[in-house]
C-alpha cells in the first residue's frame, strides 16, 4: 500500500469487534481489520452476508465502538458520531411523519443554525439531488427511488466530508437504482459535492466495479479483509466494456473460489455441526438443479446465470453454496458444475429425489445428522428446538443460528428425516 | 405548518377576509376555553364534609354537573400524559430502573381501582384539609389510575421498538436525547398512545361516576358531577333523574369524541410508521375545520414556532450516551448494590404490611375473602363465556359486511365508553319490581359495560380478515361448522383475545360496584369479592379492604399470567405467515 502524504479520511487500525452471544460466549464479528480511506476516493466493501460489512460501516460512522484496535477520523480517534460524517441507509430510514423538507432539515439539527440559513441550505440540497417540487410531500407518497433521493439530500445537506453508504441501491428496482447511481456519480465527478471520500457497502459486484476506485473483498467468520482490488478504469464506466466484464468475472471467480475454500476449511476446522447453512428453500435448490441440467448441460458460469434466472447475486451465491455443501454441485473459479449425484437427482422421480437428498443431508450436513441422532437416541423421539439453538449460538451469532436452524428444518422436512412442530417448538422423528 | 409549504412552492400568500371556517373555528375554540374556565372554578373552594351543598336533582343543574365530570376527566388525562412521559421514558432508558418499574406497572395494572379508592380519598383529603381540592384530586386520581398504566405501557413498548435505522439516523446526526425524544420517540409512539388514551378513557367514565360520590366509614363526599347526581337519584328513588343523567353523559361522551379524540386520531395518523399510503384515512371535521381556517393557522404559527424551537434545543441529558447494541461489562458492583437496596426495601414493606394487616386479621378472614374471590372469579368466567357466545357470531356477521361495520362499529365503541354504572339503577329497580334473585341477576351488571370490548374487537378482526382467504373458503364450499372452526375463529382469534382480556379486566373492576347495590333504603347484595370490598369500604374497615384488594389483585394477576398471556402469545404466533 503506497504511503500517502495526506492524512487519510478514515483509518481502521487492527479493528476487532465482539458481540455477546446469549450464552455469554463472545462472538467475533470482525478481526484485525486495517484499512484507510483516502481523499477523493470511493472505496467499496464487497462481501457476502455475515462478513461484517455493515458492522464495519457502523464503526466508521461512530455508531458503535470497536472492542479492539482503533478507528481514526482525519487522524483523531473516533469516539461517537462526528460532524462531517453522514450515513445513507439501505432502508432509507426516513421519518414518516416529517415532510421531505423537514427530513432534510434533520441533517442540520445538530448544527443549531438560524432558521433561514437552515431552510436555504436544505432547499439547495433538495434542488441538487433533483427533488424539486416534492418539498411538502410525505415519504409515504414517494416512490422508492424518490425516498432514497431524500436520504441522499439529508446526508449531503450538512456538507459531510465522509459519506457512508450502506447498500443504498439494493432496495430499489434495477432501473431506479441505475438512474440514482449515475446521478450520484455525475455529482461526484463534477465535484458538486463537498464530500471528500465515500465508503460504499454492497454485495453487488457490478455496482462495486461501476462506482468504486478500490474494492475491498471481505471474508467471513470472522469478518476480515480477504483481498484488495483496484479499479483502474476511467469514469464514466461502461458495463459492456470488455475490461469491465473481465474485472467482474475476476471478482466472481475470486468470491466463488473463496467460498469453496471457505466451505472446505470449515468442514475441516469445525468438526462439529455448528456450521452456518445458507437458508435456501428446497424448491429453489431443485429448480436450480433442473435448469442447470436441462439448459446448461450441467455446467455454467455463475456470472452468466444471474440475469436469466432473475436471481440477485446474494441469492445465487446462497444456492450455489448450498449445492456445493450438499455435493450436488461443485463450485470452482466462478463456474458451477453438477456432480454425478446432481445429475442423478435431476433424472429421478420425487421419491428417489427425497431418498438421495436425505442421504446427502445425513452425510454432508452434520447439523441435520446431529438432530436425527438426538431424536433416535431419545426414548420419545422428540427434542426441543431450544436445545439445538443453544448449541449453535455458542459458535454462531443469533441471526446466523436462527437462519441455519431454519435451513436445517426446511431440508430435513423435505427429506422426511424429521418433523418440526412450531407450536410446541420441538422436533419429532419421522418414521421412514 | 401547511402555509410554509405554500410559500415555498411559489404560491401567492394572500391576505384574505375571514371566512365561515374561521368564524366556526373561533366560536368552537372560545366556547371550549370558556367552559374549561367555568369548570375549573368549581374545583377549588372550601370543603367541610358536614356542610356540602346538596346535589340538586333538577335537570337544569345537570349541565354544570356534567361539566364538572368532564373537567375531572381532562385533568386526569393531562396527569396521565405527564406520568407516561416520565415513568415510561425512565423505564425504557435505564436498564436498572426498568427492572423495577415494569413489574410494578404490571402489578398496578391488575389492582382493582375502585378497591383502593377509600385509601386514596383519605390520603388526598388529609393532604388538603378543608379544601374541596382534596376530594377532587381523589376522584381525578381514580380516573388517572384507570388510564396511566395502559398509556405508560404503550409508550414504553413504543420506545423499546423504535426502528433501529431511525435510531441510527438520529444518532449519526448527533441529536441529543432531548431532541431524539421529541423528534423520533414521541412521534413514533403517538398512534399507539392516542389509541390507548381513547381506550382507557372509556374505562375512565366508569370510574369517575363511581368516584364522585363515595362514603368511607363516616366520611361522605359528593362532588358536583353526574356520578353524585345518580347517587342522589338512587337515594331518592327517582328513575326519571337517572334517565336525565344517562342523556347528559351520552352528550358529554359524544362531545369528547368529536372535539377531542376524533381530531387526535386523525392528527396522529400522520405518525403512522408504515410507509405505504393508508386505505382508510381517519378524518375529523373539527381537525379539518381548524386546519383550513387561515386565521387560526396564523394565530397558532408563533406558538408552533416556539414549540419547534423548544423541541430542537440541544439539552444534553446523561443518558444520551446509550451505547447501542454494544456489550456492557460495566458496573456489576453497582448492580449488586442496587438489588440489595431493592431487596431490603421490598422485604421491609412486606414486613410492615404483614405487621399491620396481620394484627387485625385472622386466617379465618383470609379464608372468607378467598372464598368470595372464587365466587366472583366463577362469575367473571361464566359471563365472559356467555358474552363470547353471543357477541362473537354477531361480531363476525357484522364485520364481514363493510357497510354494516361502518355503521355499527362507532356504536359499539360508544357503548364500550358509556359508564354502565349509570344503568345499574334501572336494573336494580327491575330486580326489585319482579322479585328476582340478586345472586344471579346482579351478575350481568358486571359485564354490562365490558361486553362491548368483545364485540368491537371481533368486528375489527372479521373486517380485517383477508378476503382471499374468505374467497378460498367459499370456492372450496367449506361447510358451516368447519368454516367456523378452521377459517373464521382462528382468523379473529388474536382480536378476540384482546377484547376478552379487556372485558375480563372491566368485569373485575365492575364487580365492586355491581355486586352490592341499593335503591333508596333497599340494599341488594350478591355474595362475592366485589360485595365484600364494597361492604368493608362502607364500614371503613381498612385491614379488610386491603385484604379484599390483595386477593382480587392476586386472582386477576394469576388469570392474566396463566390464561390470557399464553393465549395471546399463541394467537400472535399462529396468525403470522413467515
Amino acid at each position: 500500500m503506497p504511503k500517502d502524504a495526506v492524512t487519510p479520511i478514515v483509518e481502521f487500525d487492527k479493528v476487532g469487534m465482539l458481540f455477546a452471544s446469549p450464552s455469554g460466549e463472545p462472538l467475533t464479528v470482525l478481526k484485525d481489520v486495517s484499512l484507510s480511506l483516502r481523499e477523493g476516493e470511493i472505496l467499496g466493501l464487497l462481501g457476502r452476508s455475515g462478513s461484517g460489512k455493515s458492522t464495519l460501516l457502523r464503526l466508521a460512522a461512530g455508531l458503535i465502538r470497536p472492542t479492539a484496535g482503533e478507528v481514526r477520523y482525519r487522524g483523531n480517534p473516533l469516539s461517537g458520531p462526528a460532524e462531517g460524517i453522514a450515513v445513507i441507509f439501505q432502508t432509507f430510514a426516513l421519518y414518516p411523519w416529517l415532510t421531505v423538507l423537514e427530513n432534510v432539515e434533520l441533517g442540520l439539527d445538530a448544527l443549531s443554525l438560524p432558521g433561514e440559513e437552515e431552510r436555504r441550505r436544505s432547499l439547495a440540497a433538495i434542488d441538487l439531488i433533483g427533488l424539486d417540487g416534492f418539498e411538502s410531500a410525505y415519504p409515504r407518497e414517494l416512490s422508492g427511488g424518490m425516498r432514497q433521493r431524500v436520504g441522499f439530500a439529508r446526508a449531503i445537506v450538512g456538507d459531510p466530508t465522509l459519506l457512508l453508504m450502506d447498500e443504498p441501491f439494493s432496495a430499489l428496482d434495477v432501473l431506479t437504482a441505475e438512474t440514482l447511481r449515475t446521478d450520484f456519480l455525475d455529482l461526484w465527478m463534477c465535484h458538486e459535492l463537498p464530500t471528500r471520500a465515500v465508503l460504499l457497502v454492497t454485495h453487488n459486484i457490478e455496482e462495486a466495479v461501476l462506482m468504486c476506485d478500490r474494492i475491498l473483498v471481505l471474508g467471513t467468520n470472522p469478518g476480515h479483509i480477504a483481498a484488495e482490488i483496484p479499479v483502474p478504469l476511467p469514469q464514466p464506466r461502461n458495463r459492456l466494456d470488455p475490461a469491465f466484464q473481465v474485472l467482474v468475472d475476476q471478482i466472481y471467480a475470486m468470491l466463488t473460489a473463496r467460498m469453496a475454500q471457505f466451505i472446505r476449511t470449515q468442514s475441516e476446522l469445525l468438526t462439529g455441526f455448528a456450521r452456518p447453512l445458507p437458508d435456501v428453500s428446497t424448491s429453489r435448490l431443485i429448480g436450480f438443479i433442473e435448469i442447470m441440467h436441462s439448459d446448461h448441460d450441467g455446467r455454467a458460469e455463475l456470472a452468466d446465470l444471474a440475469a436469466p434466472l432473475g436471481v440477485g447475486m446474494k441469492d445465487l451465491f446462497a444456492i450455489a453454496a448450498a449445492l456445493h455443501m450438499l455435493e450436488f454441485a461443485e463450485l470452482e473459479d466462478g463456474v458451477i458444475r453438477l456432480t454425478a449425484a446432481g445429475r442423478a437427482f435431476a433424472d429421478s422421480d420425487i421419491d428417489d429425489r427425497k431418498r438421495l437428498f436425505s442421504e446427502h443431508l445425513l452425510r454432508f450436513v452434520p447439523l441435520v445428522a446431529h438432530i436425527r441422532q438426538v431424536l433416535e437416541e431419545r426414548e420419545d423421539h422428540t427434542a426441543p428446538r431450544e436445545r439445538f439453538e443453544l448449541e449453535l449460538e455458542d459458535h454462531l451469532s443469533e441471526a446466523d443460528s436462527e437462519s441455519t436452524l431454519r435451513a436445517a428444518i426446511r431440508w430435513g422436512r423435505y427429506a422426511e428425516l424429521f418433523a418440526y412442530d412450531d407450536d410446541t417448538r420441538s422436533f419429532e422423528m419421522e418414521d421412514a | 405548518m401547511e402555509h410554509h409549504a405554500e410559500v415555498l412552492s411559489g404560491g401567492v400568500w394572500q391576505q384574505r377576509i375571514p371566512g365561515w371556517r374561521d368564524a366556526v373555528a373561533m366560536l368552537l375554540l372560545l366556547g371550549i376555553v370558556l367552559l374549561l374556565g367555568l369548570g375549573a372554578r368549581e374545583m377549588v373552594g372550601p370543603f367541610v364534609p358536614a356542610q356540602q351543598v346538596p346535589i340538586s336533582l333538577s335537570p337544569a343543574a345537570l349541565p354544570l354537573y356534567t361539566l364538572g365530570t368532564v373537567m375531572r376527566m381532562l385533568a386526569a388525562l393531562v396527569a396521565s400524559l405527564v406520568f407516561t412521559f416520565t415513568y415510561a421514558t425512565l423505564a425504557a432508558k435505564s436498564r436498572r430502573a426498568e427492572k423495577v418499574l415494569i413489574p410494578v406497572l404490571d402489578v398496578l395494572q391488575s389492582v382493582p381501582i375502585l378497591g383502593y379508592l377509600s385509601f386514596t380519598v383519605l390520603f388526598f383529603v388529609s393532604l388538603f384539609p378543608g379544601n374541596i381540592l382534596g376530594p377532587e384530586l381523589a376522584a381525578i386520581f381514580a380516573i388517572f389510575t384507570s388510564q396511566a398504566w395502559n398509556m405508560a405501557f404503550s409508550f414504553y413498548q413504543s420506545l423499546k421498538t423504535v426502528p433501529a435505522d431511525l435510531d441510527e439516523v438520529s444518532r449519526s446526526f448527533r441529536e441529543t436525547a432531548w431532541q431524539r425524544f421529541w423528534r423520533l420517540e414521541v412521534p413514533f409512539a403517538m398512534p399507539g398512545l392516542v389509541w390507548n388514551m381513547m381506550m382507557s378513557m372509556s374505562g375512565g367514565w366508569f370510574f369517575v361516576v363511581a368516584a364522585e360520590a363515595i362514603s368511607v366509614g363516616d366520611l361522605k363526599i359528593a362532588l358536583p358531577g353526574v356520578g353524585s347526581y345518580v347517587a342522589r337519584a338512587i337515594e331518592e328513588r327517582d328513575l326519571a333523574a337517572v334517565g336525565w343523567a344517562i342523556l347528559a353523559m351520552a352528550v358529554a361522551i359524544l362531545l369528547y369524541d368529536q372535539l377531542l379524540f376524533r381530531p387526535m386520531v386523525a392528527w396522529a395518523d400522520k405518525f403512522r410508521f408504515e410507509q405505504t399510503a393508508a386505505q382508510v384515512v381517519p378524518r375529523s371535521w373539527v381537525l379539518d375545520l381548524f386546519r383550513r381556517s387561515p386565521l387560526l393557522n396564523r394565530a397558532v404559527a408563533p406558538i408552533a414556532a416556539v414549540m419547534r424551537k423548544g423541541v430542537r434545543m440541544r439539552f444534553s441529558v446523561a443518558w444520551s450516551r446509550k451505547g447501542g447494541k454494544r456489550v456492557s461489562f460495566t458496573g456489576p458492583l453497582i448492580n449488586v448494590v442496587w438489588y440489595a437496596l431493592l431487596l431490603y426495601f421490598g422485604s421491609y414493606m412486606v414486613y410492615r404490611i404483614i405487621g399491620i394487616v396481620g394484627s387485625a386479621l385472622s386466617l379465618h378472614d383470609v379464608r372468607i375473602a378467598a372464598a368470595n374471590g372464587f365466587l366472583t372469579l366463577l362469575r367473571v368466567a361464566i359471563l365472559i363465556a356467555i358474552a363470547s357466545a353471543i357477541w362473537v357470531p354477531v361480531g363476525v356477521g357484522i364485520g364481514l359486511h363493510p357497510v354494516l361495520t361502518e355503521r355499527v362499529q362507532p356504536i359499539a365503541q360508544f357503548l364500550a365508553a358509556f359508564p354502565a354504572n349509570l344503568f345499574f339503577p334501572i336494573a336494580v329497580y327491575s330486580i326489585i319490581e319482579f322479585h328476582l334473585t340478586p345472586g344471579i341477576w346482579l351478575s350481568p351488571l358486571m359485564i354490562l359495560g365490558a361486553q362491548w370490548y368483545i364485540l368491537f374487537n371481533v368486528i375489527a378482526g372479521a373486517s380485517a380478515f383477508p378476503s382471499d382467504l374468505r374467497e378460498a373458503a367459499a370456492s372450496f364450499r367449506i361447510r358451516r361448522w368447519r368454516w367456523w372452526r378452521d377459517v373464521m375463529l382462528p382468523g379473529i382469534f388474536p382480536y378476540y383475545v384482546t377484547g376478552a382480556i379487556t372485558a375480563a379486566g372491566g368485569a373485575w373492576n365492575a364487580s365492586i360496584v355491581s355486586e352490592a347495590v341499593s335503591w333508596g333504603p333497599i340494599k341488594l347484595s350478591a355474595s362475592g369479592l366485589g360485595a365484600y370490598i364494597a361492604q368493608m369500604t362502607e364500614a371503613g374497615d381498612y385491614p379488610r379492604i386491603a385484604l379484599g384488594v390483595i386477593v382480587m389483585s392476586i386472582l386477576v394477576t394469576a388469570t392474566n399470567k396463566l390464561l390470557w398471556r399464553p393465549l395471546y402469545v399463541m394467537a400472535e404466533r399462529r396468525s403470522r405467515l413467515g
